[in-house]
């Protein structure tokens, strides 16, 4: 039987350096994977429901598209695949930057950057459909 | 060295000379299975589909909007190289799509073994290949 004070080293995994630096686990990790799947299942049906509602405004006329929108079900769930599939789509861009942008403040202004760009598309999109719809 | 973990990553080779070793993935020694393929277009699918909602944004922002921007949208989208992008977004899309549902399972720890890793794999371009038809016939003779 191990003693427990020859397990403490397990504890320290960060080497003194990285320590004092303060890199590692900024402890956001599970929260993100977390919200990537879940809106990941938001968007399945969502996704399907989308396909089949872009195949029937094929050609559409403005009024075509503020009749579809009247309806409180497709209003609803267009706001719900706008702020499912942004969410979604910053938290992947998120790591594809991390994975791939060495340079710290080249990674931490290309993240803000997306995050800026997925907030104000989905204003945009929030904001048309309300027009639209209300 | 930048880094003092940097230490661990530099070594001798055979002739003695300082080299870095590799970082993994290493991605030119290794024979691609399907999965390898699948999981870098699972991730160029979703930036592409990120360029999809800029399509989307402008799609919705013109309908809300007064004047011609609505026709002229949708006149581009009529296009062949309206269709182009729109095909293009709908593969992307359907990809991503069943591409995700395997990683949804695969999450529940379960389709690691080494047949149905590959089988799930192939199942999912089957599913992407006969799913884009299928959207595309509908689209086509809808309206």
């Amino acid at each position: 039987m191990a003693q427990p004070h020859n397990n403490a080293h397990i504890d320290i995994m960060r080497s003194p350096l990285g320590r004092a630096r303060g890199l590692g686990s900024a402890r956001a990790g599970a929260s993100h994977w977390w919200a990537q799947r879940l809106t990941a299942i938001a968007l399945v049906p969502l996704t399907l429901w989308f396909i089949n509602a872009v195949i029937h405004l094929k050609g559409a006329e403005q009024t075509d598209i503020i009749a579809w929108l009247s309806s409180p079900l497709s209003l609803t769930l267009m706001l719900a695949l706008i702020v499912a599939t942004f969410h979604h789509l910053q938290l992947g861009l998120q790591v594809v930057i991390e994975d791939y942008v060495p340079d710290h403040a080249k990674k931490l202004i290309s993240i803000l950057a997306i995050k800026a760009a997925c907030v104000i598309l989905a204003l945009i999109c929030i904001v048309s459909v309300l027009k639209l719809g209300l | 060295m930048r880094d003092v973990r940097d230490a661990l990553m530099v070594a001798r080779n055979t002739d003695g000379k300082l080299v870095r070793r590799p970082l993994s993935p290493h991605l030119q020694v290794h024979r691609w299975p399907v999965s390898m393929a699948l999981s870098i277009c699972h991730r160029i699918s979703g930036v592409a589909l990120g360029a999809g909602t800029i399509l989307m944004t402008v799609w919705l922002a013109a309908a809300a909007s007064p004047g011609n921007a609505f026709a002229v949208v949708q006149s581009f989208l009529g296009s062949p190289l309206g269709y182009l992008v729109l095909f293009g977004w709908s593969l992307a899309l359907i990809y991503h799509f069943c591409s995700g549902m395997r990683h949804l399972y695969m999450d529940t720890g379960k389709g690691f073994e080494p047949g149905e890793y590959d089988r799930s794999g192939w199942a999912v371009i089957i599913a992407t290949g006969v799913l884009t038809v299928v959207v595309w016939v509908f689209g086509l003779l809808a309206g």
